[in-house]
């Protein structure tokens, strides 16, 4: 099977640090724009979209054209998918016309890893495939990280919303475990099963916001996902009081602690606006990460090392 | 008048408990002698020597597809597939379209089984009109017409009281209320087992609970209404508990449990194989020890395989779109013996037992036994033959098995209905006259 992207928890952490490195040298200077380079020259990448993105999409759309790659992007809406084909008929479909990569975004936990069992030919990236991963999130938030912090291994890492519906969280506590951070899990306890302080070492559960933001180094606030949840698994109106991050959280933290959020942020339900605004908050230097991060990825991937023997 | 000697082969029988070298004759479909030395002019003989002669098996939980449903299985194929299995009987379940509610239905299954099944078929008939869990269906009329069982299977009665009334309903008949437990709501959604596995996959998960206030439910109402109440494919610690309390009460529970159960348990999934998609779910590898220990405790009273064909174009989807369910005749001895018997956890004449005498306790069949008078279903079977499964060779129509390339120690050789032999393996025991 080539070697695509379906997730952070069967990476190595070398191979995790490798792109790390390389996305920091497609930072593009202070103020300016990102750099076009040919390194993808002649390759072809399709976006295959099931799911609506509005960054991630444009963010892997931006990284393939800056590196020079062709791109498609398909959206599940007005391609035949919408037409009841499935989802294997599909792929194949695409897979016969040689792309060289297949960027996916899925609704169902595991699409892309049932996928890439049956299309041996082409690499997979995950762009965020149901509850379960979000690859190339974690590795922008890391990259984030990194720009303010000496390392990841020692911070104390809170994250907080609804996890047990959150590909983010998976995917960030599997990269922060593997690097040695601590992780602490916060939210309301119908979205925290106990069994994920099992799923990676250095992870424990609080459904106290202040115990978990306290001495915190960097807090990840997810998005309360109404939409991934089939019924109210607790109630909605009062969530931003326990469980949204608010101006006067700010003082337990560590002084230079990073407030980061995956987007789109529900300003008023799961980050306050001040907070959202502050000195504190990354969010922005995270969607500026998420085309360094992919240009990493689909560089590696796509072309790399290899670019000259591929032929 | 056909005549079928079984020679040579270690006789098994779990209601006598004879353990023997012996040879069985067979005529006009029944069992008329067995012992030493037997000779019978004009018999076919099956040279049984180093295999194990056993009653007929009893697969108590199955799905045959039809009607409705042919695409993934017939009566015809599910019987052929069950025969190379072993299993001399089999009960479908109701969830046929239109749904096994009435006489008619009941009729047309056992007239369709007459003409093409090769093994006997005992059709478990609806509790509720259309399986819908509010409306009896017409109990009393299918038992008439053939069913031996009601379930609402993977439909279960959700409503207490409705189920009250069909356990006290079907108490008058003498007939078993069994019962796929699952509390609907809780498991709603659930694709998986809920646990470690389904935190780390992202997938939804179902509750052990679902399964065990279901069990706990019908073991009240099967008391107040001194009801027989099987529990279908138990799959957790607890559930299995329940039951084992209800039975040193004295009650009328009884509890069958699945071979996929006793072998696999969540974590062997291959992530989102909806190969190893059913329900109930592969639970913790606590639960599946826990089903091994059951039926080591005598708690367990059939082994049952839940065979459930879906096409391939069914099972080739996100896991999530998948429908619940394996194939399970073809592999259900095999991986008893690997479980139970070459384990050393449970002995042979036990498990042949669970397959056996214990279904047919459960349903009140005259069958399970290997005795002069009995009907002619015979199962013969190598314990050590080593194989490997080969889900394209199957005899079903599906090929929906996680066992699929896994190497077996032991499995059945011939299988015997009625004194006629509908499958053997490949170069077995045929010696002429």
């Amino acid at each position: 099977m080539p070697a695509g992207l379906l997730g952070i928890e069967a990476l190595e952490r070398g191979e995790i640090q490798a792109i790390l490195d390389r996305a920091k040298d497609f930072q593009p200077p202070q103020g300016q724009s990102f750099r076009r380079l040919d390194l993808l020259r002649g390759k072809m990448i399709v976006n295959l979209f099931f799911e609506s993105s509005t960054r991630t999409r444009t963010s892997f759309e931006i990284a393939a054209k800056r590196l020079g790659a062709d791109l498609v992007s398909i959206t599940a809406a007005g391609s035949s998918v919408s037409k009841g084909e499935s989802l294997v008929d599909t792929l194949n479909t695409l897979v016969a016309m040689r792309p060289d990569a297949i960027v996916m975004r899925h609704q169902a936990s595991g699409a892309p890893h049932f996928l890439a069992r049956y299309l041996p030919r082409t690499p997979i990236i995950n762009a965020g495939d149901g509850t379960h991963e979000h690859p190339t999130q974690a590795l922008l938030d890391a990259r984030t990280i990194l720009d303010q912090k000496p390392a990841l291994e020692g911070l104390r890492v809170a994250i907080i919303g609804d996890i047990a519906h959150s590909r983010v969280a998976r995917s960030n506590i599997y990269l922060l475990s593997k690097f040695g951070a601590s992780i602490v899990l916060c939210g309301p306890a119908p979205l925290l099963p106990c069994e994920l302080a099992m799923i990676a070492p250095g992870v424990r559960l609080t459904n106290d916001i202040r115990e978990a933001i306290t001495g915190a180094d960097v807090i990840m606030m997810l998005r309360v996902q109404l939409e991934r949840q089939k019924e109210a698994a607790f109630p909605a109106g009062e969530y931003f009081q326990f469980y949204g991050l608010h101006l006067e959280h700010l003082d337990l933290m560590k002084p230079d602690a990073l407030v980061m959020h995956p987007g789109p942020i529900n300003r008023g339900r799961e980050i306050s606006s001040e907070v959202a605004d502050s000195q504190r908050s990354v969010i922005l230097n995270q969607v500026e990460n998420g085309v360094a991060v992919r240009m990493a990825v689909l560089e590696r991937i796509v072309g790399g090392g290899n670019a000259e023997a591929a032929h | 008048m056909p005549k079928l000697l079984i020679k040579g082969g270690r006789v098994l029988d779990p209601a006598s408990g004879r353990d023997e070298i012996a040879d069985v004759l067979i005529k006009s479909g029944l069992v008329v002698r067995i012992g030493q030395d037997l000779h019978a002019t004009g018999a076919v003989a099956f040279d049984a020597t180093g295999l194990v002669v056993a009653p007929g098996f009893i697969d108590m939980h199955a799905h045959l597809r039809e009607p409705g449903f042919e695409h993934a299985e017939t009566i015809e194929t599910g019987s052929r597939a069950a025969a190379a299995g072993g299993f001399t009987s089999i009960c479908p379940m109701p969830n046929t379209n239109p749904v096994n509610d009435s006489a008619a239905v009941t009729r047309y299954i056992v007239e369709r089984a007459d003409r093409s099944a090769v093994v006997n078929v005992f059709p478990i008939g609806a509790i509720t009109k259309g399986s819908a869990g509010e409306e009896l269906s017409a109990i009393g009329s299918m038992k008439n017409a053939g069913i031996v069982a009601i379930s609402d299977d993977g439909r279960p009665v959700m409503n207490s009281r409705v189920m009250r009334r069909a356990m006290e309903y079907a108490r008058a008949f003498d007939l078993p209320v069994i019962d796929h437990c699952e509390d609907t709501n809780l498991s709603a959604g659930g694709d998986m087992h809920e646990g470690l596995e389904s935190v780390r996959l992202g997938l939804r998960g179902i509750p052990s609970s679902a399964e065990e206030v279901m069990v706990q439910r019908d073991i009240l109402l099967a008391e107040a209404a001194g009801a027989r109440f099987h529990v279908a494919h138990a799959s957790t610690r607890r559930s299995l508990e329940m039951v084992a309390e209800a039975k040193a009460r004295k009650l009328r529970v009884s509890c069958e449990v699945t071979p996929h159960h006793m072998a696999l348990a969540d974590r062997d999934m291959v992530p989102y194989d909806s190969n190893y998609k059913m329900k109930p779910p592969l639970r913790s590898e606590d639960d599946r020890e826990a089903v091994v220990e059951a039926i080591a405790a005598g708690v367990v009273d059939a082994i049952a395989t839940d065979h459930a064909p879906h096409p391939g174009s069914e099972k080739m989807q996100e896991f999530e779109r998948c429908p619940f369910g394996i194939i399970g005749f073809e592999t259900a001895l095999a991986v008893a013996l690997e479980m139970l018997v070459h384990s050393g956890k449970v002995p042979l004449m036990r498990v042949v037992e669970l397959f056996t005498l214990g279904p047919a306790g459960v349903l009140g069949l005259n069958r399970g036994r290997l005795e002069v008078g009995a009907p002619g279903d015979v199962t013969i079977f190598d314990p050590d033959l080593n194989w490997t499964y080969d889900v394209n060779r199957s005899h079903s129509k599906s090929r929906n098995s996680p066992f699929h390339g896994r190497a077996f120690r032991g499995a059945p050789v011939a299988t015997v209905v009625a004194g006629e032999v509908v499958w053997s393996r490949e170069g077995a025991g045929r010696t002429g006259q």
